[in-house]
């Protein structure tokens, strides 16, 4: 597996003053698969970046990979649609397919309060 | 989608086409699926379509040498090759060889969210990464609409399935993509809106409680096709389709005459019998003997050293052995040695087109010179008219053209006219044999005659059939002015014949004994007359001798008193002649 190319949020998040005591111990795993340097790719990234910086700093494990570098990904992982974010821990496995323009059901499937606003 | 219809009129070479190696299928489409097009396998459900997508890809790959990607939706990796190993396809193996790659797609519905745009480039990717990994030139995507089931926003995944063709089409590769039947559409999701150069319909239907599988070719842009709904069916083997329309009649024609069994009806057949691989109809009613009939021939056949098959579709094989031993036919020893092989199975097994593909793969693996069905007729009831001649004449043609003898027997309904029940099926038979009932003086009787023998001489008489202990005789029926005499009735005009020829000998004897009586009586009159004739005339000379006796005493007398009145010499001499006038004048 490959590990996220370190992209720089264009913006820094702002510092989240909240205890994350009651946070699992374990980490968020979050998969992202996207096809090629697209535009909706881009969005993509973006979009699950800043949501693992301003919710999950720390306790998330984002790997982003493209298809088109590694097709066999593709099949293993059961991608169809791209982009694909797969949360696999916690379970259940959930998949979110699209650009994540709309991530209420991102947040609601991961148990978070919105604290911030999240914009790209 | 363009249809790509300049790539034909550039060349005057007609579409390349891809042979799907399907038995029937090219024939029908006249060379294949369109080489590097996609093409839509639509159908209800439980009607072929995985199937037949999966034979398209399994024969490239054996027989075309063109290696496949498989993108199952609905089954798994493991399901697949089980399923098509019951038709004998190691898709494993062809896995394992690298000229198979089966991708399953699973979409779990309940673990997918939209959040927003989406492609399907996953897809592309995973199709695209299969078909280059061993270089497919066969695409089977089956069944594409679970799509729609699993994902949501239709609106972009139509737009997708578009780009999707259109992809396919650049990349070269003939695709076959399966989709569910539509209530009012062909497919379900409208896909034959994308998919438009070859659209082929699948259909089961259920007719009188027995299922026939159907194939049509909806369209075939760029091509000729066959237009007419073919049955097919699924065997053992995989799929075939029956075209009956590519049945030509040129096969060869043998001059070899074969013996029937009985020698009689080989008389009957210009002393000869029957033509080698001509076929044979044996029609009869109830109970006029055609199983026996044909297990003598069956018997005749195998004696002979050749390999009979006998279909039977209303008694086991065990039960024509039983039954046969009754008429002294003993034909175990013949099953034993292999030269006779029983086929039993019952009419309403299954349909008709799946009767026919056993019975030619029965053929195909015993290789017969006589194939015998008892009874046809059982068969016919399970298809309506038209596909009953059409089974016969595909049967027909495929044992003439293996040069098979083919004996049928059908059994006519008593009191039907016989020759027009059977009008349909008889055209196509070379020769036709008629068992019939006559009744009558309290009994039934059978005759046998031959209705007709193409190419032969044949005789017009009719004969009585008798089947007794020691087998099949055929003996003339009485044939008088009071019409055809059979049995008893027969036999009683032989005994009246034969009394009126014992009545006309005894008067001729007794008109020889009158007559001789009558010689006799004559006889006895005129030795009768004889014995008074020759009475009378021995009385006669008794007489005569009589009368001479006196005479000469009288003289005596008279001499001896001349002498004595001692008369001289002169007297006595005086007195002889004296004597010889007075015997002149008594």
């Amino acid at each position: 597996m490959k590990s996220v190319k370190p992209k720089p949020t264009r913006r820094a998040a702002p510092p989240l003053e909240k205890s994350r005591s009651t946070r699992p111990a374990k980490k968020y795993v979050l998969r992202l698969f996207v096809a090629g340097a697209t535009n909706r790719s881009r969005h993509a990234i973006l979009r699950v970046q800043e949501l693992c910086n301003a919710e999950l700093k720390d306790i998330c494990d984002l790997e982003v990979f493209d298809i088109y570098q590694q097709p066999a990904l593709a099949r293993a992982n059961q991608i169809v649609a791209t982009p694909t974010l797969i949360v696999e821990f916690p379970p259940p496995l959930r998949r979110f397919i699209g650009n994540l323009a709309n991530i209420t059901g991102l947040f609601v499937e991961l148990d978070l309060a919105k604290k911030v606003k999240i914009t790209v | 989608m363009k249809n790509n219809g300049s790539k034909s009129s550039a060349k005057k070479k007609l579409l390349p086409k891809c042979p799907t190696g399907i038995q029937g299928l090219d024939e029908i489409t006249s060379g294949g699926l369109p080489r590097g097009r996609p093409t839509l396998v639509c159908g209800g459900a439980g009607c072929g379509k995985t199937l037949l997508a999966a034979e398209f890809l399994v024969r490239g790959a054996v027989q075309f040498d063109e290696p496949g990607v498989l993108m199952a939706f609905e089954e798994t990796e493991k399901e697949l090759t089980a399923n098509v190993a019951s038709l004998g396809f190691d898709l494993e193996g062809l896995v394992r060889r690298k000229k198979i790659v089966v991708d399953y797609v699973h979409i779990e519905r309940s673990e997918v969210q939209e959040s927003g745009e989406y492609d399907l480039e996953g897809l592309f990717v995973r199709l695209g990464h299969a078909i280059d990994s061993i270089g497919a030139k066969r695409v089977v995507l089956d069944t594409l609409e679970v799509l729609f089931a699993s994902l949501p926003n239709e609106a972009i995944l139509r737009s997708e399935l578009r780009r999707l063709f259109r992809w396919l089409k650049e990349k070269g590769v003939t695709a076959v993509i399966t989709a569910e039947r539509g209530r009012e559409s062909l497919t379900r999701h409208g896909l034959e809106e994308y998919v438009s150069d070859c659209v082929i319909l699948l259909d089961h239907r259920v007719n009188d409680q027995i299922a026939t599988r159907h194939l049509r070719v909806v369209k075939y842009r760029g091509a000729l096709h066959g237009t007419n709904e073919f049955p097919f069916l699924i065997g053992n083997d995989g799929i075939s389709v029956l075209p009956i329309t590519s049945l030509s009649l040129n096969h060869k024609v043998s001059g070899e005459r074969i013996a029937t069994g009985i020698p009689r009806l080989d008389a009957m057949l210009g002393g000869k019998g029957f033509f080698r691989g001509s076929s044979i109809l044996l029609t009869g009613t109830p109970g006029t003997g055609k199983t026996i009939v044909s297990a003598n021939f069956a018997q005749a056949a195998a004696r002979r050293g050749e390999r009979v098959l006998f279909f039977s579709f209303e008694e086991s094989p065990d039960q024509i052995i039983r039954n046969m031993h009754s008429i002294g036919l003993r034909l175990e020893p013949l099953v034993k040695k292999g030269l006779l092989r029983f086929h039993s199975a019952r009419p309403s097994l299954y349909g008709l087109e799946m009767h026919l593909a056993t019975m030619f793969k029965e053929i195909a693996t015993f290789n017969p010179q006589v194939v015998i069905i008892d009874p046809i007729t059982s068969l016919m009831d399970s298809g309506t008219n038209s596909e009953n001649k059409g089974m016969i004449t595909r049967l027909i043609d495929h044992l003439k053209g293996g040069q098979i003898t083919s004996l049928f027997t059908s059994l006519t309904q008593g009191g039907h006219a016989l020759q027009q029940s059977e009008a349909a099926m008889s055209s196509l038979m070379d020769s036709w044999l008629l068992l019939q009932d006559f009744e009558g003086n309290g009994e039934r009787n059978r005759v046998l005659y031959v209705l007709k023998a193409r190419g032969m001489a044949h005789s017009n008489q009719i004969r009585e059939f008798l089947i007794s202990d020691r087998g099949i005789d055929l003996v003339d029926a009485y044939i008088g002015p009071s019409g055809v005499l059979t049995g008893s009735a027969r036999a009683a005009q032989g005994a009246l014949e034969k009394a009126a020829v014992l009545a006309g000998q005894q008067e001729a004897a007794r008109l020889k004994r009158e007559v001789e009586r009558k010689r006799a009586a004559i006889e006895r009159q005129i030795s009768g007359l004889r014995s008074d004739y020759e009475g009378e005339s021995a009385e006669l000379r008794r007489i005569a001798e009589q009368v001479g006796t006196s005479t000469l005493m009288l003289t005596t007398e008279r001499t001896a008193s001349g002498i004595l009145r001692q008369a001289d010499a002169k007297v006595v001499v005086h007195a002889r002649s004296r004597a010889k006038n007075g015997k002149e004048n008594p």
